[in-house]
């Protein structure tokens, strides 16, 4: 079993403006990027049941320019609310960090 | 076409800079303009609400003299953005003074132009009501009440109030809230080089040195735009780019990283290309722009009420040993306690928000294995009401209602919570919301932002 981290070099997430959060998934090289978008594993699907939100409401980004995946979601609450529990986002990205990628 | 050069310091005025690497690069470089970028959301609701600065006075006036002193000596502008963090009127007029005191200690004198950044409300009803205000991703729904009750709402500019500033002779323009990159592209595009290029230099530029390969330590960025591509160049001599640093920083902290929207159109960036020149120097070629109808963001905060937090360690292994069910039964406690208090039923007066830190108080329900409570748990209780005495008293009364929470294993008195500090309520003062995330057409780029002059 191969997990996210063992493969990328950055997993992290941030505010995208108050109201979404963005996950960058920062691959070393071309061909383990292509790997993981060709393993599905971050497909809006998945990403969507990770991140427990409607896929509707999910965006993936495969950019190959930096061999990254970008996952932009809603935030759970608006940056800052008295329900936000991470102000900058910069701790939402767990929930993929331990997923198998074949 | 000339190669136009510029220069930003830092990501952000007060972030800090090394001084001998910016001087040299000063120095070194044919420059037409330096800029930093002031502003940001990330602080959250609080700055904008309440007119409050995200940096200290101290590290801004620091910064923003050598950016002074260093543009006034080569005579070439300075601009500064989104002033003070939020880029509002209080924001603004603080970062303004501290442009004035530094002119009369240095004995500079000097064109200072302000451009404030809040709309009219009667011009905002006006829009919403022509249709003519659009939700962004995942806005809330909002209605002429939203407008009227926000307690700050600014509109970011685009390039056009920052071009009319300079040709209207300002050495030094502070801008209310703008957009990042309008700020970096605006004299670019107004000297004729390629929008696409401009816009997609801003948009990395107004970072400062963020993209290069390894920030150990913020440190600013010289851009070079011709007419067919730009160059990147860190100003410290031990920072270097890469082409994978600067194509990565189209996702920091963006939603797609191909398309962004700005003040009259859109980057493209999905035909660019990035490639070495050296061991630290970036190319970047085939960015475009689309023009758009002309839209500037709004953003908002709104008074949310006050509030009043405590926070308790729990290490009891019996407690701990199942701690859901013990919570649940402190929690539905608490609430009886506070309406025993205040003699009615508070329901729908306050919120209480319970964080449990090492178990779940971050993600929730997102993680694949909720760990269990294991050794400590960091219990923080945060009560939201309309006043400041309201909350604190609620906050009082719920901790202490956990606090001696009884276990049913033990007999007799417990003390549940271990507090860090006296008084172990604490209040956290007013709290605001966003309320706003919309993009307003306008009818002219300086229908809102117009450059106020005054010469030191």
């Amino acid at each position: 079993m191969t997990r996210l981290r063992d493969l990328a070099k950055l997993i992290r997430s941030k505010n995208a403006g108050p109201f979404e959060l963005t996950i960058d998934v920062m691959l070393p090289d071309r061909a383990t990027y292509e790997r993981v978008v060709a393993s599905g594993a971050l497909d809006t699907a998945r990403a969507a049941e990770a991140f427990r939100t409607d896929p509707s409401k999910v965006q993936v980004f495969n950019y190959a320019p930096a061999n990254a995946v970008k996952i932009t979601v809603p935030r759970f609450a608006v940056s800052g609310d008295p329900a936000d529990s991470d102000l900058f986002g910069g701790q939402q990205f767990a929930p993929i960090v331990d997923i198998d990628i074949p | 076409m000339t190669p136009l050069s510029y220069l930003a310091p830092t990501g952000m005025l007060g972030g800090g800079f090394s001084e001998d690497h910016f001087r040299a690069a000063v120095e070194n470089h044919d420059l037409a303009f330096i800029a930093c970028d002031s502003g940001s959301t990330d602080g959250g609701p609080a700055y904008l609400g309440a007119g409050r600065f995200i940096q200290s006075r101290q590290s801004v006036k620091r910064d923003l003299r050598l950016l002074i002193l260093a543009a006034r000596s080569k005579d070439i502008p300075l601009l500064i953005g989104s002033a003070g963090g939020a880029g509002a009127n209080p924001n603004l007029e603080w970062l303004a003074g501290l442009a004035r005191e530094i002119a009369c200690e240095e004995d500079l004198h000097f064109t200072l132009a302000t451009i404030p950044a809040e709309p009219e409300r009667d011009l905002l009803l006006e829009r919403l009501a022509a249709g003519r205000i659009h939700p962004l991703a995942n806005a809330p729904a909002i209605t002429a009440q939203t407008l009227c009750e926000a307690d700050r709402i600014v509109a970011m500019m685009g390039p056009e109030p920052i071009v009319a500033a300079v040709e209207a002779g300002a050495d030094v323009v502070i801008a209310g809230r703008a957009s990042d990159a309008a700020l970096f592209a605006a004299l670019p595009v107004h000297a004729g080089l390629p929008a696409g290029l401009s816009w997609h230099a801003a948009k990395i530029m107004e970072c400062g040195g963020a993209a290069v390969a390894q920030m150990d330590r913020p440190e600013g960025m010289i851009c070079t735009i011709t007419e067919d591509s730009f160059v990147l160049e860190p100003v410290s001599p031990h920072q270097a780019n890469t082409p994978n640093s600067i194509a990565s920083h189209a996702l920091y902290e963006t939603a797609n990283p191909y398309r962004m929207l700005e003040p009259g159109g859109v980057m493209d960036l999905s035909e660019a290309t990035y490639e070495a020149i050296d061991d630290r120097r970036v190319r970047v070629s085939g960015s475009k722009h689309e023009p758009a109808p002309y839209t500037v963001k709004l953003e908002g905060a709104r008074l949310a009420g006050y509030q009043s937090m405590v926070l308790g360690g729990i290490t009891d292994p019996v407690i701990l040993d199942r701690y859901d069910a013990w919570m649940a039964g402190a929690q539905a406690h608490a609430v009886e306690a506070v309406n025993t208090s205040f003699g009615r039923d508070m329901t729908g007066e306050y919120e209480l928000h319970y964080r449990h830190y090492g178990r779940d108080a971050v993600l929730a329900d997102r993680q694949a294995d909720r760990p269990s409570p294991n050794g400590e748990i960091g219990l923080l209780m945060v009560v939201l009401a309309d006043t400041q005495e309201k909350a604190a008293g609620i906050a009082a009364t719920a901790g202490h209602a956990i606090l001696h929470m009884a276990v049913p294993e033990w007999q007799g008195l417990v003390s549940n919570l271990a507090f860090p500090f006296s008084p172990h309520v604490v209040d956290l003062g007013p709290t605001y919301s966003f309320t706003l995330n919309h993009a307003m057409e306008l009818d002219d780029p300086l229908e809102i932002h117009r450059p106020v002059l005054e010469a030191l």
